[in-house]
């Protein structure tokens, strides 16, 4: 059995160690919000955050997570009012909207990092990818909230 | 734990604006017996007053999208048209998606449903229109029934109808019932552009606050009772059969519930889509490839290079070609030719295709993302052998489109592989089996030759286009006279002004499958066309911005795009060294864009695109703010395909596997776009998803050949060789 504690609440699972534990969020805990893009941690769209920092889920066996705090886009907020959010609302960012959980995600620990972030910060640190070419609007909300979360 | 979302087709799109403004997100999670007491979803709704549009007792105005959600803002400026007629209350609306099986039974009423070539707002406006003031007029008659006075004292407006004289005023909702049973002698007349008050508002998207927070229902995320999960893999080389596997290496592993043989791709279902997967990566499928898998891309490339020495099928031939060359070069013109190629490439959607199918007796349900409900309904009938009043389509949110839900090759393996394990089954393509069977943008090879007058003009234009037919391989086969639009868009309805013109054309297909890619062949076509003018400017010493001007001086629209970006894009203004502008234009979907990009080539070569200015032309906008991020998105999507896009077949087989190989724009790649809108009123209402990415390629080319004089004709352009150019 393998302890885990996704937003808060705690899951005692029978389950492979090796599972990559975007499969244990998205089919046993039933979790969907957070996505399958690839499968070998190159477009992000299955970040979440474990003990606060920005993982991609589909690379980490759930084994390895065991015993830490995780977090899904289902808990960053239990209003949408988190300011990442609240910033990607205002700028309406999300185009078909399937990579923007893992954008989001990515982005709420890349804050915490750089509460004052240039683009060229962005640039080194944000490498999800969006095929809707939702960019611009991702820095621009970025900015938005890092403002937000100083007022 | 495993608790069992199901959503109805209703559910998966519901959004709306609270009446205080905030936004309010109805997606609700049905559980099991809701399930079985409403097993198929519903498509009529007591509170309607037509097919597109209910009134509920609340006032909440549900509009049935007859497009799809893939991004590009349907369910957001799809119903914007239907409010702007009739005149309700926009915080109420909610959009659900029409039923593609109500379509089939009401005489196609939603029209042919298809979410392809830009056509939401492009090909259903009018109806839309339509269907608003058919049931604003009907709603305005009922209330002065019952008030006993005439329909001109009425007036409708916020959704309520008043009647002036008096001070009475009645909810659409209370009048629904009376309106839906009241016959209009004519359909009402619509607004025009210039009555317009809610159409050219840039409104939040609906679907915003769903997808900011994991609520917006994919594909992917749909959840059944007693659901099982498949992984597949298909023949590696594209129409080759399965000869034979062994299941013995994963008898016995832990949630594996059977292997199931298709006579083109095995599959494994288990409980659990990963063990699924990991089951299938330990079989070892034998397939018969035939000859198709002795080929490869520069066999390809011959081949598409050859057939430009063969015949060609005519797609334009003005004035008289042969002689105007003749006389050209006797007069001291000038010929200028070249060879053109790109490369087969990738949607790479973010979501792999995945569909769940569930049979229950005579009945079929499946769930999956699809461009083509009504061709989804057809697929499915013709693989499960019911007929199509036996099946419902539920479509989800689409995790990208671009063309490749056009053709949903996954739902034939759901329904497949579901009859065969007799449970309701989701069935997912790696991200792998998604790269390696697509339905790609063609190859193609191209030959443009022409001859500049003393002047420096063109005289005569002679185009040969070699490329892949998209009409076979989508299944229509509908090629006239050798020929088909996608294989010569941009090319042979160039709006340049050349008095002798031929272009001609010849289909070749592989066993590739080819498909319709964002701005399909005006993908390929706008790289051939914009970069091969900017060469002739070059060749004639004229700059390449002034040169099409000249050369588009009939067409007041495109001077009007052409001198925005000029201007706007700080055209001919000096720039650091290794810096360069490029400029393009192009028509496509009754859509004029253009674009100039600035880039810069270091010692090394490495190109980095910083800022790309774009004006488009669409006529009418529905909303701004999508128009904007539509041409965003269409930018960074061409500049993928030009920069990185190549697939390459090796033994028959893609080569390109995931992200790794087959890399992608990120933030750090992209550049600053500004999109300004350079509208000239008429009566079109141009497409806005493709056209954006048309132009880009070119844009970037030329503008590479500005910062070093090395004109790239093939893509994509990172295979060129520039360093030490710049």
């Amino acid at each position: 059995m393998i302890s885990l504690t996704v937003n808060g609440k705690a899951y005692e699972l029978d389950i492979e160690p090796e599972t990559p534990l975007l499969w244990v969020i998205r089919d046993e805990i039933g979790l969907t919000g957070t996505k399958y893009g690839c499968g070998i941690a190159q477009c992000g769209a299955c970040t979440v955050h474990v003990d606060g920092e920005a993982v991609r889920s589909c690379g980490l066996q759930v084994g390895d997570a065991a015993g830490k705090a995780i977090t899904t886009i289902e808990g960053l907020s239990p209003d949408t009012k988190h300011p990442v959010q609240q910033a990607w609302l205002a700028e309406d960012v999300p185009q078909c909207g399937y990579c923007q959980s893992g954008q989001i995600m990515a982005a709420v620990a890349f804050l915490k990092e750089h509460p004052s972030p240039t683009d060229a910060d962005i640039d080194d640190n944000l490498t999800n990818i969006c095929r809707c070419g939702t960019y611009v609007r991702i820095r621009r909300a970025i900015h938005r909230a890092a403002a937000l979360m100083k007022a | 734990m495993n608790q069992t979302i199901t959503l109805s087709r209703r559910q998966f799109v519901a959004a709306s604006l609270t009446a205080a403004g905030g936004l309010a997100i109805s997606v609700n999670f049905a559980d099991a017996a809701t399930i079985g007491a409403t097993p198929y979803g519903e498509d009529t709704a007591p509170n309607e007053i037509n097919a597109f549009l209910a009134i509920e007792p609340d006032g909440t105005i549900m509009f049935r999208s007859p497009h799809a959600e893939m991004g590009q803002g349907a369910i957001t400026a799809l119903p914007m048209i239907v409010a702007e007629e009739l005149e309700c209350d926009w915080a109420r609306i909610k959009v659900e998606y029409a039923s593609p099986s109500r379509n089939m039974r009401e005489k196609m009423v939603y029209g042919d449903m298809v979410t392809a070539g830009s056509r939401g707002v492009r090909m259903s406006w009018r109806m839309l229109q339509q269907a608003g003031a058919s049931a604003r007029v009907r709603l305005v008659a009922a209330a002065a029934k019952r008030w006993g006075v005439a329909e001109g004292e009425c007036e409708a407006a916020n959704s309520k109808v008043t009647h002036k004289a008096s001070g009475r005023s009645l909810d659409y909702a209370a009048l629904v019932a009376d309106a839906a049973t009241i016959t209009l002698a004519a359909e009402p007349a619509i607004k025009t552009p210039a009555q317009f008050k809610l159409i050219g508002q840039s409104l939040p998207r609906l679907d915003t606050p769903l997808k900011i927070n994991g609520a917006a229902k994919f594909a992917l995320d749909t959840r059944l009772p007693d659901m099982v999960y498949a992984a597949i893999n298909a023949c590696p080389v594209m129409g080759g059969t399965l000869m034979s596997v062994d299941d013995a290496p994963v008898k016995g592993r832990r949630g594996v519930i059977q292997v199931v043989k298709l006579p083109d791709a095995v599959a494994v279902v288990a409980d659990r889509y990963w063990r699924a997967k990991e089951a299938l990566a330990q079989l070892k499928p034998e397939w018969d490839t035939g000859a198709a898998g002795k080929t490869d891309s520069a066999q390809f490339a011959k081949l598409y290079r050859d057939t430009l020495e063969g015949p060609m099928a005519s797609a334009r031939n003005d004035g008289d070609v042969v002689a105007a060359f003749a006389r050209a070069q006797s007069t001291g013109g000038k010929i200028v030719e070249a060879l053109y190629e790109a490369p087969h490439a990738a949607h790479a959607q973010m979501e792999p295709l995945n569909a769940t199918a569930r049979f229950d007796g005579d009945r079929l349900e499946v769930w999956l993302g699809t461009q083509i409900q009504m061709g989804a309904l057809r697929l499915a009938a013709a693989t499960s052998g019911l007929k199509p009043e036996q099946i419902t389509i539920h479509n989800c949110f689409l995790g990208g489109g671009f063309g490749r839900r056009g053709n949903n090759d996954e739902l034939r393996h759901a329904i497949l592989v579901a009859k065969a394990a007799g449970k309701p089954v989701k069935l997912v393509w790696s991200r792998e089996e998604d790269m390696t069977h697509d339905r790609y943008r063609p190859q193609a090879a191209v030959r443009l030759k022409t001859a500049l007058d003393k002047d420096g003009m063109p005289v005569a234009f002679d185009a040969r286009i070699a490329v892949g037919s998209i009409q076979r391989d989508s299944g229509s086969g509908n090629t006239p006279n050798g020929l088909e639009p996608q294989a010569i868009e941009g090319i042979a309805n160039t709006n340049y002004r050349i008095p002798n013109l031929r272009v001609g054309a010849m289909l070749r297909n592989t066993h590739i499958k080819v498909g319709f890619w964002r701005s399909v062949g005006s993908s390929q076509n706008a790289f051939f066309m914009e970069s091969y003018i900017d060469e002739l400017a070059h060749a004639a010493g004229k700059d390449p911005y002034r040169f099409r001007r000249a050369l588009l001086a009939h067409r007041g629209d495109f001077i009007r795009v052409i001198d925005t970006i000029a201007e706007k894009g700080d055209w001919g203004k000096p720039l650091p060294a290794g810096h360069g502008r490029g400029i393009a234009i192009h028509e496509c979907y009754d859509t004029i864009i253009g674009q100039v990009a600035e880039v810069s080539v270091d010692k090394q070569g490495n190109v980095r695109v910083h800022r790309v200015v774009a004006a488009v032309d669409c006529s009418t906008v529905v909303n701004p703010k999508i128009v904007e991020a539509q041409i965003e998105g269409g930018i960074i999507y061409g500049l993928s395909a030009a920069l990185y896009g190549d697939i390459t077949v090796k033994d028959g087989a893609v080569e390109q596997e995931n992200f790794d190989t087959y890399p992608m724009v990120r933030l750090a790649d992209a550049p600053k776009i500004e999109v300004h809108l350079a509208l000239t009123p008429g009566k079109r209402w141009g497409g806005i998803g493709e056209p954006g990415t048309a132009p880009t390629a070119p844009a970037v080319a030329n503008a590479i050949f500005a910062a070093t004089g090395v004109r790239l004709r093939k893509m994509p352009l990172k295979d060129a060789n520039l360093g030490g150019r710049a």
